[in-house]
Parts: C-alpha cells; sequence; structure tokens
C-alpha cells in the first residue's frame, strides 16, 4: 500500500481492517487508563496514609470545602458521561446528528463543571484555604495537608478535563468535516473510555474531599 | 560475512526507509518507526556524551584525595547532572526507543508501530523534557543528586530543582506512550502465524519493559510534583511543620525508580538473548522460563522498592519483607544466566563483536546480581549503605548490564539498520577494551566503597587514593571504548560495505528484510511457520515446518534456506495479512 492510495475510507496506517483499528483504539485507551490509575492511585494513596496519621485535621478541613458547588459538579459531570456515551454509541449506528449533539453537550457540560470549579476556587482563595501561607485559617497545621491533597487532586483532575473537552471537540470537528470513516474507526469509542476516566476519578474525590469532614 | 545476495529486494527503484525523502521536515514529523529510531539515537548519543563529560570531571576530581577540579556545589552538581541525564534521559529510553522502536515492528512483521503518530509525539515528549533538564543544568545546576530527595529539594535547595523535576515529569509521559504503543503493537500487529509463543524473547522484553512504563512511571510523576508544587505553590504534602512527610517521596519516588533499573535491564536480557543464540547457532534453552522471568522480573520489580529505604526509618518488619522480596526477584535473573549458559552449551559459538558484548552483559550483569544479593540483605546494607560499594553495584547492573548490551544491539542490527557493516576488528577491539576498562573502572570502587569510602564526596581520605587512582585510570580507558566506535560506526556510514540482508544468518523476521529496510518494513508481509531461533535443525519438527526454498539465494547455509521461503519474491505489498506471499 503506498501512501498515495490511502484515502479517508481506509483504516490509518499501519492497520489493515477497520475491526483490528477499532480493537487497538480501545485497548491502547485501556492501558493507558491503567497508568492513570497508578497516578491518581499514588495521591489518594498518600491522601490515605495522612488521613490515618491526622484523622481529626482532615475532619476540620473536610467541613470548609464547598459541598454545592461539589454536588452541582458532580451532577453535571455524570450527565456529561451519559451524553458521551450517547454520543459513542450513535456512532457505531452512523447517525451522524446524533453524535454531534452528544459530543457538543459533552464539552458543554465539562466547560460548565470547569466553570463552576473557577468559581469555587475563587471561594477558597477570599478565605484563605492555601496551604502555605502565614494566616492559614484553619487548626491544627495538619489541615494544610488536607488541602494539599485538595488542591492538587482537583487541579490535576481539572488539567485531564481541559485536555478531555480539547479532544471532544477534536474528534466533533473530525466528525463535522468526515476525515475518517468515524463509525468504524474507534475513535468515539476511545474518546469515551477517557472521558468515563475523568468522571470515575471524580466519583471518587466527591467523597474524599467533601463528604468526609461531614460525617 | 556480506553474501552476493544483497540488492535483490531493491529493485525498480523502490526506496529504503533513509532514502524515501531528505529533507528536514521528513524526518522531523516522520511517523515511520525507523526514523523516529534514529531520531531518538541522535537524541540519547547527545545525552550520554553530556552525562559522560560530567562524570569525566568527576574522575578527575576523585584522582586525587583533595579537593582540586571543582568545589563542593561543583561536584554536588555534576553528579545530579551525571545521573540525571545518565537515568532519564539515556539508559531508561535507550534500548526500547532506538533498538526497541526500530526492530521491534520488524521482529514480528509489522509495517509500524500500532499508533505511529503517538510515537513521534513521545519522541517530542522525551526531546522537550531533555532539553528542560538541560537548561536547569545550563542556568546553574542542580544539587540534590538524580534522586531529589527531600526535605533538602523541597525546602533548603536553591537550585534549579523545579525545572529538571519538570524535565523528567515531562519525558515520562513520552515513555509512558511509548510503553502503550509497544503493548499495542504486539498484541495486534503480529504477522499471520506468530503466536506468543513464537515471539522472539527481545519482543517480549519490550512487552515486559512497557508494563513498567506504564504501571510506574506514573509514579514517578507523583513524587516529582510534589516536590514541584511544594517548591512553587507551599503545598506541604512533604513538610514535617505541618505534618507531611519526607519520606512519603521517596516510598513514590522507589516505587517507580527501582522498576527503572528493571526498564534498563529488561530490554538489555532480550537484546542479548537474540544475539548469543545467534552466535552460539543455538535456540533459545528454556524459551518458556525465560518469559516467564521476564514477566516475573516486571511484576515483583514493583514489591522491592524498600530496600532502598532500609536507613530511612522505615518499619524493621518492612524492611524484613523487602530484603525478603529483593531475594525473590534474583531467582527469575539468575535463572536467566542460567538458560544463556546453557544455550552456549554445545553450540558452534563464533566472537564476533556483538558477541563479545553479550558475553560481558553476562559476566558484568552477574556480578552486578550477586552484589546486589549483598545488598538486599538489611545487616550488610545498613553497613555499606551509601558508600561506593552501591555506587559500584548499581554501575555493574547499569554500565556494565544495559550500556553493553546496548552496544551488544546496536553492532548486531547495525547492518540491518544503516545497510553497512563496520569494521569488525575495531569493533572486537573496542568490545574487549570497554570490558576492561570497566572492570578497571568500577571493581575498586567495590573494595573503596567496603572499606567505608562515602559516595558523593568530592573530597577523601589518603588511604582511599590508590583505588580512586584505579578507577579514574579505567575510565580513560571506557572513555576511549566509548569514543572508538563512534569512530568506526561513523565511518561505515561513508565507506562500510553493503551488507546484505542478513550478514549474521540469523533468524528472525527483521533479516528477512531488505537493509536496510522499506519504508513500509516488507515487500510482502511474511508468514510465520516456526518457533523463533530455529538455528539447530535437528531439533525441529519437520510437519511444523512450512514454506518452501523457491527464492533461496544460496548462501549455502541450511537454516537460512529452511527460511528463505518468500523472502524475495516479486509483486506488490501484501495488504491481506493473511496471504503471506505465497
Amino acid at each position: 500500500m503506498t501512501p498515495e492510495s490511502v484515502h479517508a475510507a481506509e483504516p490509518n496506517q499501519p492497520f489493515l481492517r477497520w475491526s483490528r483499528q477499532r480493537e487497538a483504539t480501545t485497548f491502547g485507551l485501556w492501558i493507558f487508563l491503567a497508568s492513570e490509575m497508578v497516578f491518581f492511585g499514588a495521591l489518594m494513596m498518600g491522601y490515605a496514609m495522612h488521613r490515618y496519621l491526622w484523622p481529626d485535621a482532615f475532619e476540620v478541613a473536610g467541613a470548609h470545602t464547598n459541598i454545592w458547588y461539589g454536588s452541582i459538579n458532580t451532577a453535571i459531570l455524570l450527565t456529561s458521561s451519559a451524553t458521551m456515551a450517547v454520543a459513542a454509541w450513535a456512532a457505531r449506528d452512523g447517525l451522524r446528528r446524533t453524535v454531534l449533539t452528544g459530543l457538543g453537550l459533552t464539552a458543554a457540560l465539562g466547560m460548565a463543571f470547569l466553570v463552576l470549579k473557577g468559581f469555587e476556587y475563587r471561594e477558597d482563595f477570599n478565605e484563605d484555604l492555601i496551604p502555605g501561607i502565614v494566616a492559614f485559617p484553619l487548626d491544627p497545621p495538619q489541615t494544610q495537608i488536607f488541602f494539599s491533597y485538595y488542591w492538587m487532586m482537583t487541579g490535576i483532575h481539572a488539567v485531564h478535563l481541559t485536555i478531555g473537552i480539547g479532544a471532544v471537540l477534536t474528534v466533533a470537528w473530525v466528525v463535522a468535516k468526515g476525515r475518517t470513516d468515524w463509525t468504524q474507526s474507534g475513535t468515539l469509542h476511545g474518546l469515551a473510555l477517557y472521558w468515563h476516566l475523568i468522571d470515575v476519578i471524580w466519583i471518587f474525590l466527591y467523597p474524599l474531599l467533601y463528604l468526609v469532614g461531614r460525617g | 560475512m556480506t553474501d552476493a545476495a544483497i540488492d535483490t529486494t531493491r529493485g525498480a527503484g523502490a526506496p529504503n526507509y533513509l532514502t524515501a525523502g531528505t529533507r528536514v521536515r521528513s524526518w522531523l514529523l516522520s511517523t515511520d518507526h525507523k526514523r523516529i529510531a534514529i531520531l531518538y539515537f541522535a537524541t540519547i548519543t547527545v545525552f550520554f556524551m553530556i552525562g559522560g563529560a560530567a562524570a569525566t570531571l568527576m574522575r578527575m576530581e576523585l584522582f586525587t584525595p583533595e579537593a582540586d577540579v571543582v568545589s563542593a556545589d561543583g561536584y554536588n552538581k555534576l553528579f545530579t547532572l551525571h545521573g540525571v541525564i545518565m537515568v532519564f534521559f539515556f539508559l531508561v529510553p535507550a534500548i526500547p526507543t532506538t533498538l526497541g522502536n526500530f526492530i521491534l515492528p520488524l521482529a514480528i512483521g509489522a509495517r509500524d508501530m500500532a499508533f505511529p503518530r503517538v510515537n513521534l509525539i513521545s519522541w517530542y515528549l522525551t526531546l522537550s523534557g531533555g532539553m528542560l533538564a538541560l537548561a536547569s543544568m545550563l542556568l546553574g545546576g542542580v544539587d540534590t543528586g538524580w534522586t531529589f530527595y527531600t526535605p533538602y529539594s523541597s525546602v533548603y535547595s536553591n537550585s534549579y530543582v523545579t525545572l529538571a523535576a519538570l524535565g523528567v515529569f515531562i519525558s515520562g509521559f513520552g515513555n509512558i506512550a511509548t510503553g502503550v504503543n509497544f503493548i499495542v503493537t504486539v498484541h495486534t500487529q503480529r504477522a499471520p502465524g506468530l503466536g506468543w509463543r513464537r515471539l522472539p524473547l527481545f519482543v517480549w522484553s519490550i512487552y515486559a519493559t512497557s508494563i513498567i512504563f506504564v504501571l510506574g512511571t506514573p509514579a514517578l510523576a507523583v513524587a516529582l510534583l510534589m516536590v514541584v508544587v511544594e517548591r512553587l505553590f507551599g503545598l506541604g504534602l512533604l513538610d514535617p511543620a505541618r505534618g507531611g512527610d519526607p519520606i512519603l517521596f521517596q516510598h513514590v519516588f522507589w516505587f517507580y525508580s527501582h522498576p527503572a533499573v528493571y526498564i534498563m535491564v529488561l530490554p538489555a536480557m532480550g537484546v542479548v538473548t537474540e544475539v548469543i543464540t545467534c552466535f552460539a547457532r543455538r535456540r533459545v534453552f528454556g524459551y518458556t522460563m525465560m518469559v516467564g522471568a521476564m514477566l516475573a522480573i516486571a511484576v515483583v520489580s514493583f514489591f522491592v522498592w524498600g530496600h532502598h529505604m532500609f536507613v530511612s526509618g522505615q518499619s524493621l518488619y518492612a524492611s524484613l519483607i523487602f530484603s525478603f522480596l529483593s531475594f525473590v526477584i534474583a531467582v527469575p535473573s539468575a535463572i536467566k544466566v542460567f538458560n544463556w549458559t546453557a544455550t552456549l552449551y554445545g553450540g558452534h559459538i563464533t566472537f564476533e563483536s556483538p558477541m563479545l558484548y553479550a558475553m560481558g552483559f553476562v559476566g558484568l550483569f552477574t556480578l552486578g546480581g550477586l552484589t546486589g544479593l549483598f545488598l538486599a540483605s538489611v545487616p550488610i546494607d545498613v553497613h555499606v549503605h551509601d558508600t561506593y560499594f552501591i555506587v559500584a553495584h548499581f554501575h555493574y547492573i547499569m554500565v556494565g548490564g544495559s550500556v553493553a548490551a546496548f552496544f551488544a544491539g546496536l553492532h548486531f542490527w547495525w547492518p540491518k539498520i544503516t545497510g553497512r557493516t563496520y569494521n569488525e576488528r575495531m569493533a572486537r577491539a573496542a568490545a574487549i577494551l570497554m570490558f576492561l576498562g570497566f572492570n578497571f573502572t568500577f571493581f575498586p570502587q567495590f573494595i573503596v566503597g567496603y572499606l567505608g569510602m562515602p559516595r558523593r564526596y568530592h573530597v577523601y581520605l589518603d588511604q582511599f587514593q590508590v583505588w580512586n587512582v584505579a578507577s579514574s585510570l579505567g575510565a580513560v580507558i571506557l572513555a576511549a571504548a566509548y569514543i572508538l566506535p563512534l569512530c568506526y560506526l561513523g565511518w561505515s556510514l561513508i565507506g562500510g560495505h553493503k551488507a546484505g540482508d542478513d550478514p549474521w544468518e540469523a533468524t528472525g523476521l527483521e533479516w528477512q528484510t531488505s537493509s536496510p529496510p522499506p519504508e513500509h518494513n516488507f515487500e510482502r508481509l511474511p508468514l510465520v511457520t516456526e518457533e523463533a531461533y530455529a538455528y539447530h535443525e535437528k531439533h525441529e519438527h519437520p510437519k511444523e515446518r512450512g514454506g518452501g526454498n523457491q527464492d533461496s539465494q544460496g548462501t549455502g547455509h541450511r537454516t537460512r534456506q529452511e527460511r528463505s521461503g518468500g523472502r524475495h519474491g516479486p509483486g506488490p505489498h501484501a495488504d491481506n495479512p493473511a496471504g503471506g506471499g505465497r
């Protein structure tokens, strides 16, 4: 096969059949997700260790996250996973408009999450809930550890979400322009796997950061 | 070793991967795994020379007990530079991203990696990470050592820790992407007939390494991120004043960095297996055990990290368990050494340069591994912790092992990669020189370490001088042995003879295509009809052997004739994976 003979209806190099490309895309994504699990797993392990060492501080600090923002964002992200799933399965049946609508909603919900998160961050800033500053409002000092995890975990999650929104918009563009045979390529399912990971991680972060101090 | 059958596959002006495009753009934006391997090769060679230069300065300083070349601070920055560059930007990527990238798709009869564009992005990530780390060194250096231990790195150090850590962090994502790519490639791109039990052990070794890339590297990312966010934003996970824990960094760091040793040595084991079977003309002894040993190493390597922390104040019981597990991981390593030895038994052994390097690997790896057993036992480790004994031990594994195997693989596959042969006599001289120079450099460090000389100091007691002088002189020999290949391998590109498709008469699918390979690797996708390492005909089962000899080029070697079916046939590049050209 020479490069000249490749056109949109054929799988990407080096694949010879669409089924193989689909299989490889989703399999590759699963492997990548395993890697992501270690990334967040290391942080959650650290969280578990520090919470075991300083249970009281974690209880005090955990009550100072804003459960309204957290809960509304949880609902938003879960809904976005539903719209993502609709897009992924509609792609298999070639329903172009449904796919584009699903992807559009997913990206919009993702952005809504980030906007709300931004408001929440502003509030945290105003309350001086920033580890390392002299006038940290909470006692004992180990409450700063909780908020170190809060900023790191939600920050990294937001970075993942930003990348995810970019990926969703890119795929939407590919579908709209018909750049590849998206009904065959498995791109949508790969994208959905990544999006659901962002969602699943949040499902763990929500109780760790918002519910723990409110027992 | 060249033969007459060179140019048969290069008819009708089909360009090979080197001549397929000459513009800079065609290299920097190439998604061809072979070109990306060359890009990586150029990158890590530069990093190797930078890291080597730092080592040279250190050995100059250590020639005398007094400080005469660099200050204490300068010395700290030198060994940090040496460690960071050599570990993260040379040893870890060395074999997987160069030889692995180039050979693995060929060895499984694939047209490319599963995700060619991701492969290119990985190189850019590695390169930009390396540039950041290098920038931190040029701006003024880092003085923490390559391990970035806290709280020194997070609180006290006034050097460019953040930049260096971010560099390592970014290149880590390149490694993860490379690992994902290898795993998916091996799963989805194997040629028809190439079942898992027929995979060459080099492919298995890269596969096992990829598992560590994927599951280990994120831990390093988190460890470095904890340091970076504490330095930049004041988060306190590692700060004891606020209830944070500096030891947490060590745990997370070594959760990656011990498996990283096996990232360096597993591919080396794969290379050495290919070389030893070829130059002993023998099927590998205990194929199943070899595969099992590599996978076992990949898994168990995740559970031994605590042996770096015997003196860090971890629980005694934890130390006991980590000690036990560190002994356990020696078992699969020993199995591999025994199997290589048994492969040699009864073979028709010849000592071409790749074989010399590979033999050097087996010896040095064994010595490094045995001293590793000393260090796995808590009392001895407590005694020699942070002495030159440790330095000598891991250099035996990383330099005597990995680097020697890298050179073995480089010499073995050089004719395939470049299509040229190098000066074999020079190559043998370099291989022997490297073995001698290496031992001359590092064996004295075992002794001086056991006598009590601590690592990471630029001055030392007078009584250690004789060993340090020996070590520094050995380093001169070692440096010469590293510069020599640059000369004759470089010259081979201009003045080397054409190599032929299979100069070593080796088995393995990569030898069935032309040298250098065409852009899409094979004129026809190969069909695999037998196991790897079918060097020794009497062990083969005739009923399993497929294929004819229709267009064998007749080198007179039985094995080669048996395997050459369908190799040079005319016809279009096979689009049909089931066709295989027959």
